[in-house]
Parts: C-alpha cells; sequence; structure tokens
C-alpha cells in the first residue's frame, strides 16, 4: 500500500514550503496545468475516489456537476469543521501535512475553473489555523496561490473562515450559510450546491481528507489509486480509533481491510482486561456493530452497508463489555439535541427529547415503555428532516436498543448501571 | 399546464406551482405552518409532508413542484402518521395555555390537533423547556416565546416584506429563541403583520391583547380609510365596538399586508365625541325639525350662492350624492377638500403620503380643489372642513353652513347645521383609490343615534323641496346611477366589485 495521505506524517517539519517540495510536494501542479479542467475531473473519476466527509459520494462526479455556463463564479468550501464525535483525521491532516491539503485545493478547483476558494475551519481548531496560515503565506510567495499560478495565467485565492463552534456547520449547505455570514442552517435541497451554493454560485464542497487524496491520485495517476482498496472502495482512507485500544491514534489504512485486523494488529489490540463490546465504526452517527459483526465487516463502504451501517468519516470508537451503553447513548443524545440546529420540528424536538429520556434511564429512573417510546421517536425522526443530523441520533437509538436491548431492559429493571 | 393526481383528483396547474397550491386548487387542504404564499420556502415544520408516487421518502409539499403525471397522497395512512408525529413534536414543549392565549379560536395548532391528530400525551409537563412568556418586541407586538413553534414566517417576513433585519433566531435546538436583533426593536411601518401570518399565539397585538375572545368577534369586509391606497381590511367588532382591523388578501392592492398606522384608524370610531343627533346651534333637535329649517332657510335662494364641498375622506356615493342634490338646486359649483397633515408618513410600497381614501373618487366625480373668487354664502359640507379653508370663498360675513360630520369637534362649531353620518365602518358604498380602483366598504354597524348615510339626509332634503330626483334607497341604487351618469365610472357594476375591487376606465 502506498501512503497516499499520511506519506509525510513522519516528517515534522514538512508544515514548512522547502521541506515539503523536497519530499516531491507541489509535483503534480506541472502535470495537472497540462491537462484541460475536463481531463482533471476524469482522471479523478477513474480513480474512483469518494467523498471522506461522510457521505462517501464520488468526488469526480460531483464535480461533473457543476454547470460550466451558468456565467457565475464557481466556489470551492474546503470543509475543515470536523467536528464529529469520534472523528480526528482532518486535524492531523491539517497539522502534519497543510502543503498537501492546499495542493489538493489548487487541483480541486482548477478542476471546477474556480478562482476562490474558502476553507472552513472548525474554531476551536487553533493550531491547525496557525499552522494553515503559515503554509497558505509561503504559498503565496511562493506562486502556488494568487495571481498567474506557476505562470500558467490560472489565478486563485484561498481564504480561511473559522467558525464558531457550530457542529452543524459541518453539514454543506449550513457551511455555505454560514460563509455567507448567516446563522447556520442547512438548506433545503434541491436545489444541490453544485447549482446553488455559496452567494447563490456554483460551489462544490468538499472534505480536507478528500481534497488531501488528489495530489498523490493526479501524481501517480488514477490507476495507482485504484490499485487499492477494492472495487468499489478503491484507495486509502484514514480512520480514527480511540477506545480502550492499545494504540488509539490515526492511521491509513487501504479500503477493504478487516476490522478485527485493525483493532487488533494495528491498533494494538484491547487494553488489558477489556472485553470489546461493540464498535461505532464511521463517526458517532452511524448504526453500531456488535462484537460478532466486528469479526466479519471489512473497512469499505459496501461491507459496512451489508451489515446496515456506514464508514461515514472513519471515526472508530471502541466500546468494551465495562462501558454502559445507556450512558454512551445519553451521551450522543445530549449532543445531537444540543448542536442541533432546531428548525425542523422533528430534529429540534426529538433530539430533546430523546435526551430527557436517556437522562432520566440513566439515573434509574426509566421505564420498561421507554424502550419503545425510543424506538418509535428514532423512526419518526428518520428521514423527515432538512439534513440528516435527526437520523444521526435515531439510527444510534435504533440499533443500540435492537441489538443490545437486554442491557437497557437490565438498567431499567435494576434502577441503576450494572456496570458499576 | 402540468397535470397531477393529488388524492385521486387530477388537477391541471400552472407550471411552477408548489404542491400545497397545487392541492388547494383542487379543494384539498395540505396542514402547513411554516409555507406562507407570500414569504420564501423554509421547509422547518415539517407538517406538509406528502407521499410522491415513485419517491422512497416522503417530501414536503411546500418545497415541491409540480410535474407532469405525478401522483400524489396527501391523506393516506403513512402520510398521516408522519403528520401526527410531527404535530406531537410541535406540541411536547407547548404550554397549551389557550385559555389565556388570545389565539384560541383561530390556532393551526389546535386545529390541527383537532383535525388530524388528537393524541394523549407521552410527554411529561414537567420536562417541558421554559421559555419567556411577555416578551416586549417593539410598539406593537409582544412575544410569548412557549407558544412559538420557531416557523420563521416572522423573520422571513421583516426580511423580505419589510426589507428590515429586526426579528432572528437565536440558540440552537429545543432552547432556539425567537428575538430582536441586538440593539433592534419589531418596529418597521409593516410589524403588526406578523400577527396574523403567526399560525399560532406566539405573537399578539399589543392592540388587542386580552379585549376580546376571537368567537365573539363579527367580521366585514372593507378598506382601511388611512390613506389613498386602501388597503383591504376586515373589520373585526363585537356589539359596535371595533377591536381590531387587520389585512383582507387582494394582490392587486395590499397583498397580504395593511401598515400599523391604517390598523389605528378605527380608534375614532370607537371615540366618544361622536355626533349623534342633528345640531342646530347648541340645541339637538328632530331630524325632520333640522330638515325643514334647511328647507326654510334655502328657499329663493340664488343657486349661484350655493355650493358643496366634497370630501376625499367621504364615499364616491356620498360625494355624488351631494353633486346630485346641488344640481337639483341648480347649483353646480363643486369642492372638496381633504385630510393634510403636516408631516405625512409615505414609503415606495403601500403607504402613500396621500392620506385620504377616495381623492381620486371624488376629483373623478367632478369636484374641484377649493379656490377662486369669495362669492357663496350656502355651504353644504362633507366632513371637517377647516374654517379658514372655507373663509377662502365665502362672502365675508355671511356664510351658512350644512355640515355632515361623524363627530362632534369643536372646529366645525362655525356650522350652522350639523348632521350626524357614519365612519367608514358605519357605511356602506365605495372608495376609489390611487391606483383607480374601486372598492366597496360595508357597514359593520350603523352609525351611532341619528346618524345616517349622507345620501339618506340629502334624499330626505330633496323630497322637502318637491323635487323628483334624486331619491337613492340604497348604496348599489346610488351606485348605478353613478355608472350611468359618470363616464368613468360606466361599465362598473356593484355586485361585481365585490371584495377585490374594479378599475375605473381609463
Ligand atoms: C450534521 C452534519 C455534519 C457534518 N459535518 C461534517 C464535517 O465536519 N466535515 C465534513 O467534511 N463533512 C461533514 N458533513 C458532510 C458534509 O455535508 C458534506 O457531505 C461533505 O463535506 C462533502 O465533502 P466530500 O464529498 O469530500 O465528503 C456533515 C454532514 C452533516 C449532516
Ligand atoms: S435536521 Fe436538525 S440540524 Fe438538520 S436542519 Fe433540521 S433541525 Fe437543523
Ligand atoms: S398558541 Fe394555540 S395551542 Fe397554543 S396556547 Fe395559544 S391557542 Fe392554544
Ligand atoms: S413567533 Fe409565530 S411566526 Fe414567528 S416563528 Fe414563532 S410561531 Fe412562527
Ligand atoms: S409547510 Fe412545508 S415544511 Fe412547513
Amino acid at each position: 500500500m502506498d501512503r497516499v495521505l499520511t506519506a509525510n506524517f513522519d516528517h515534522p517539519d514538512v508544515d514548512k514550503l522547502p521541506v515539503y517540495e523536497g519530499r516531491g510536494g507541489y509535483r503534480s501542479l506541472k502535470k495537472v496545468f497540462s491537462l484541460k479542467p475536463e481531463q482533471v475531473i476524469e482522471e479523478v473519476k477513474s480513480s474512483g475516489l469518494r467523498g471522506r466527509g461522510g457521505a462517501g459520494f464520488g468526488t469526480g462526479m460531483k464535480w461533473g456537476f457543476v454547470p460550466q455556463n451558468s456565467g457565475k463564479p464557481i466556489y470551492l468550501c474546503v470543509n475543515a469543521d470536523e467536528g464529529e464525535p469520534g472523528t480526528f483525521k482532518d486535524r492531523e491532516l491539517l497539522l502534519r501535512d497543510p502543503h498537501r491539503l492546499i495542493e489538493g485545493v489548487i487541483i480541486a478547483s482548477y478542476a471546477i475553473r474556480c478562482h476562490t476558494a474558502y476553507l472552513y475551519l472548525r474554531g476551536e481548531f487553533f493550531e491547525p489555523y496557525q499552522k494553515l496560515e503559515a503554509a497558505i503565506r509561503e504559498a503565496y510567495t511562493k506562486g502556488y496561490l494568487g495571481k498567474n499560478i506557476l505562470g500558467t495565467g490560472y489565478d486563485l485565492d484561498l481564504h480561511i473562515h473559522r467558525g464558531a463552534g457550530g457542529y452543524i456547520c459541518g453539514e454543506e449547505t449550513a457551511l455555505i450559510e454560514s460563509l455567507e455570514g448567516k446563522r447556520g442552517y442547512p438548506r433545503l435541497k434541491p436545489p444541490f450546491p453544485a447549482v446553488q451554493g455559496l452567494f447563490g454560485c456554483p460551489t462544490v464542497v468538499n472534505n480536507v481528507e478528500t481534497l488531501s487524496a488528489l495530489p498523490y491520485i493526479l501524481e501517480k495517476g488514477a490507476a495507482s489509486y485504484k490499485k487499492m482498496g477494492t472495487e468499489k472502495s478503491p484507495g486509502t482512507k484514514l480512520f480514527s480509533i480511540s477506545g480502550p485500544v492499545q494504540k488509539p491514534g490515526v492511521y491509513e489504512i487501504e479500503l477493504g481491510y478487516p476490522l478485527r485486523k485493525f483493532i487488533h494488529e494495528d491498533a494494538g489490540g484491547m487494553l488489558p482486561g477489556k472485553i470489546l463490546k461493540a464498535v461505532i465504526p464511521g463517526g458517532s452517527s452511524v448504526p453500531i456493530l456488535d462484537a460478532s459483526e466486528v469479526e466479519q465487516v471489512n473497512l469499505d463502504y459496501e461491507s459496512m452497508n451489508q451489515f446496515g451501517t456506514f464508514l461515514g468519516s472513519g471515526g472508530v470508537i471502541v466500546i468494551d463489555e465495562d462501558f454502559c451503553l445507556v450512558k454512551a447513548l445519553k451521551v450522543l443524545a445530549k449532543f445531537y439535541a444540543h448542536e442541533s440546529c432546531g428548525q425542523c420540528s422533528p430534529c429540534r424536538e426529538g433530539t430533546g427529547w430523546v435526551h430527557k429520556i436517556m437522562t432520566r434511564m440513566e439515573a434509574g429512573k426509566g421505564t420498561p415503555a421507554d424502550l419503545d417510546l425510543l424506538l418509535n421517536l428514532a423512526d419518526n425522526m428518520t428521514g423527515q428532516t432538512i439534513c440528516v443530523l435527526a437520523d444521526s441520533i435515531a439510527m444510534p437509538t435504533r440499533s443500540y436498543i435492537k441489538k443490545f436491548r437486554q442491557e437497557f431492559e437490565d438498567h431499567v429493571a435494576l434502577q441503576k448501571c450494572s456496570k458499576m | 399546464m402540468p397535470k397531477v393526481t393529488i388524492d385521486e383528483k387530477v388537477v391541471d396547474v400552472p407550471e411552477g406551482t408548489n404542491l400545497i397550491e397545487a392541492a388547494r386548487l383542487g379543494g384539498i387542504e395540505v396542514p402547513h405552518y411554516c409555507y406562507h404564499p407570500k414569504l420564501s420556502v423554509a421547509g422547518n415544520c415539517r407538517m406538509c409532508l406528502v407521499e410522491i408516487e415513485k419517491q422512497p421518502k416522503l417530501q414536503i409539499a411546500c418545497n415541491t413542484k409540480v410535474a407532469e403525471g405525478m401522483v400524489v397522497k396527501t391523506q393516506n395512512p403513512r402520510v398521516e402518521k408522519a403528520r401526527r408525529s410531527v404535530l406531537e413534536f410541535i406540541l411536547i414543549n407547548h404550554p397549551i395555555d389557550c385559555p389565556i392565549c388570545d389565539q384560541a379560536g383561530e390556532c393551526k395548532l389546535q386545529e390541527y390537533y383537532m383535525k388530524h391528530d388528537l393524541a394523549v400525551s407521552r410527554f411529561p409537563i414537567e420536562e417541558k423547556v421554559h421559555k419567556d412568556k411577555a416578551v416586549d418586541l417593539g410598539p406593537w407586538v409582544m412575544l410569548d416565546m412557549e407558544r412559538c413553534i420557531l416557523c420563521t414566517r416572522c423573520v422571513r417576513f421583516c426580511q423580505e416584506v419589510a426589507e428590515v433585519n429586526e426579528l432572528c433566531v437565536s440558540e440552537r435546538g429545543d432552547h432556539s429563541t425567537l428575538t430582536t436583533f441586538p440593539g433592534a426593536k419589531l418596529e418597521n411601518p409593516y410589524s403588526a403583520n406578523v400577527v396574523e401570518i403567526c399560525p399560532v399565539g406566539a405573537l399578539t397585538n399589543k392592540d388587542f391583547r386580552f379585549k376580546c375572545r376571537v368567537w365573539f368577534l363579527k367580521r366585514t369586509e372593507s378598506v382601511c380609510p388611512g390613506c389613498s391606497m386602501g388597503c383591504n381590511i376586515n373589520i373585526d367588532q363585537n356589539e359596535g365596538e371595533i377591536h381590531r382591523l387587520t389585512p383582507r388578501v387582494n394582490e392587486e392592492v395590499n397583498e397580504h399586508w395593511m401598515c400599523d398606522e391604517g390598523r389605528l384608524t378605527y380608534k375614532p370610531v370607537n371615540q366618544k365625541n361622536r355626533l349623534r343627533f342633528a345640531k342646530m346651534g347648541e340645541k339637538d333637535l328632530h331630524p325632520d325639525e333640522v330638515l325643514r329649517a334647511v328647507r326654510e332657510m334655502m328657499t329663493g335662494v340664488d343657486p349661484n350662492l350655493v355650493c358643496g364641498i366634497g370630501s376625499a375622506q367621504f364615499t364616491n356615493e356620498d360625494n355624488y350624492a351631494l353633486a346630485s342634490f346641488l344640481k337639483e338646486l341648480g347649483s353646480s359649483h363643486l369642492f372638496y377638500h381633504r385630510f393634510e397633515p403636516a408631516h405625512p408618513s409615505v414609503d415606495d410600497y403601500l403607504i402613500k403620503a396621500d392620506k385620504n381614501p377616495n381623492t381620486k373618487g371624488v376629483s373623478t366625480l367632478g369636484f374641484k380643489e377649493i379656490g377662486g373668487d369669495r362669492r357663496f354664502k350656502f355651504f353644504f359640507v362633507l366632513g371637517a372642513l377647516p374654517e379658514e379653508a372655507l373663509n377662502r370663498i365665502a362672502l365675508e360675513q355671511q356664510k351658512k353652513v350644512i355640515l355632515f360630520n361623524p363627530w362632534d369637534e369643536e372646529t366645525v362649531h362655525y356650522a350652522d347645521t350639523l348632521l350626524p353620518v357614519g365612519t367608514f365602518a358605519e357605511t356602506e358604498g365605495t372608495f376609489t383609490n390611487c391606483q383607480g380602483r374601486v372598492q366597496r366598504i360595508r357597514a359593520a354597524f350603523p352609525p351611532p343615534g341619528e346618524g345616517r348615510p349622507v345620501w339618506q339626509w340629502l334624499t330626505h332634503l330633496t323630497r322637502l323641496f318637491e323635487k323628483p330626483a334624486p331619491n337613492y334607497t340604497t348604496a348599489p341604487a346610488l351606485f348605478l346611477s353613478m355608472a350611468n351618469q359618470i363616464a368613468a365610472f360606466r361599465g362598473l357594476d356593484y355586485e361585481k366589485i365585490g371584495n377585490q375591487g374594479m378599475l375605473l376606465k381609463g
């Protein structure tokens, strides 16, 4: 496996431009500028790269939706708002290899004919902000950004916009609203951003990791990228693993890799005395896997779907037998109730309701009827709202109760946590 | 035009119509809160979910445009279940203080709950989120935040119609709060419209709240007398006391709105100083006595000394009756006056600087602005004409004034004879607005005391003069005569004017 994303992670000074260049950085641009934008899109399409922000949508295909004759400017928004609990992979890319992202931004912008790109950065990411600012300044000085890049006549500006702390601003249309200076309310779709996004203009929103994969793809070719991974999930992906494992952290893994192997070999296995009970494989909003499923599933989009869950952002949360799932669900519900933007009735009220039930249940005041009520609420919150944040608590709720109903029932019957 | 099938019913609707409107055209109501035909689509309440054939998920009707061959279900079990669940979500944190809520009786939450839900609460009362109960948003509007369902209609109204940034939502999730921007108030000239578009009792009109339960109100369609725009309104009253004026839809005039100033125009109707009886000097007299006295005074008078002063505050019918009466007397001297405040409000939307509802009408009827020689002695005047205006055309020291007015005001005590008439709220007839649109006003109740329409007084007078005409019995009859006599009114029909008005010819 080639290290597509983390090749420079062992080089602490690679955030400095000369070091990055010394390691082959910005080399893909020469090739990129020799191609027509459409050819770049084709190359990315044939690499099979899929969006790493969570939805896994084909990147080249998304770019292809941008109308080239609207007469309006075209924008690229870099989604660096990484806020999903359990997901901390973009932060590493920003901190440890900022120039790779900038190079990716240049490639994507050129492909979609964008001349102004915005990087929407999670407000709490202060250190990444400093690193990025410095890197962008270097790139301007060296002529990778700004007017007439590398003498090609192509212009591109890249601005950083720091968020103010709302998880919802990672949702691409809320991100756009926020960039426009408005409250971060997700927009109704259609229209999709590709047609009507930032300031009403065609816009592509791409995740940090998605863009960071581009320099490799353009330099080494789509074919090399496609050699890795599986047929439908080609390439590599970052996984951030947390929980009671020996070596939590961020790993670049070839897609299709067995989850079991990832946990027990790459991440060093469980901490002494800890027994794996369940894994949330793709960030906090995806359905949970029980231990037997963990044994069988692979780290790719299709395999995850077969087990009724999603690869999502690649935030792997490992849960051991000693950890109470009632509490886990309560913590999640609190997060989503706090982060619901509050527009849609089912999400605004439903997240709060689930949180209240879970708080009660965790404190030992749940009733047997609560479990079915929760399942019913989860159904009522699914697929009814403007964005999928409501589903993001509905899916865990449903899957935790369905797969671990006994644990929930015990908690209710004992009127306290049996784990303590 | 695309054909869509909604609940088995085929409707033919214009391209671009959304499913709420398409269903409405087919006589089907899709329940909704956040959608408003005059505002952008927010799609946040999720109440309008419907099933569309070949689409796996339910879709919101407000944000779905019709497409040829679309098959839509608005009331199958799946849709009804979704609707009930949305209603449940909206209601869990609702205070349900209907017994003390001004909206009760015209509340969409009550209405849809009764129609679509009727479920028992699954949410413990003590877990409800509490929010502020009486927030003063501005001169007109109070907010009860617990009742707000966060549909953002009011926010969008301010941004899109009033074009100001006054309202916004702050906080998130179920703590979301409607509020004014820091340092701002809800004080645009159209601010009170948010009360009517608020589907629940969250926004109440300070001028109306706690005054009357809505089911005691009787509604009369009318036109605002506040300026020459003539916004269409409803007069809501109970036993002769007006409690509020609300805008009535007329896409050609005021769309769905009216200005805040216009909402105050009912106040003088309820005022204590109404003229109840005919008066000569300080004495109240029986109408017949007064009319006989006027008849006596006018006997043998040279018609060239007689003039009529109409008013842009009075209806076409009243002014026309005055003109006809003078014609019978042999005079064609017709002037009019209008109310002209020193600093009239004005904007480029509904608020016109001309604060009279019928300037266009009275001038169309041939009345001229007051001016010229001081040569008249006998005056028939509609409304509170300032005395100095009259003196400009009166033979010095010699005037005799018969004045029709709804109020007993000091400023008109120069009149020899005062005859009580109705205000706009007590009058049947028409105003012609600045667009030349003839619009009907209707009497919500009769004028107090012995007040009666101008034309009725004049008809009785005419009879005393033993003239055959005009002999009007109703406002529509007068209108018919006017349509026959006045070129601009030709072809207009009182019935056809209906509640949306008709344009004058030319
Ligand atoms: C509630 C919510 C939060 C999201 N947060 C993020 C985020 O922090 N970072 C991100 O890249 N995508 C996030 N997404 C996904 C974006 O909407 C979008 O799909 C993504 O940025 C597209 O980029 P990609 O195609 O490169 O994956 C979020 C989506 C939702 C619904
Ligand atoms: S689903 Fe929740 S977070 Fe998403 S738009 Fe609706 S209220 Fe906001
Ligand atoms: S808003 Fe409607 S449901 Fe709520 S208290 Fe008022 S009348 Fe009752
Ligand atoms: S106050 Fe009324 S109109 Fe405004 S958001 Fe709340 S419910 Fe909607
Ligand atoms: S009316 Fe359609 S979502 Fe509110």
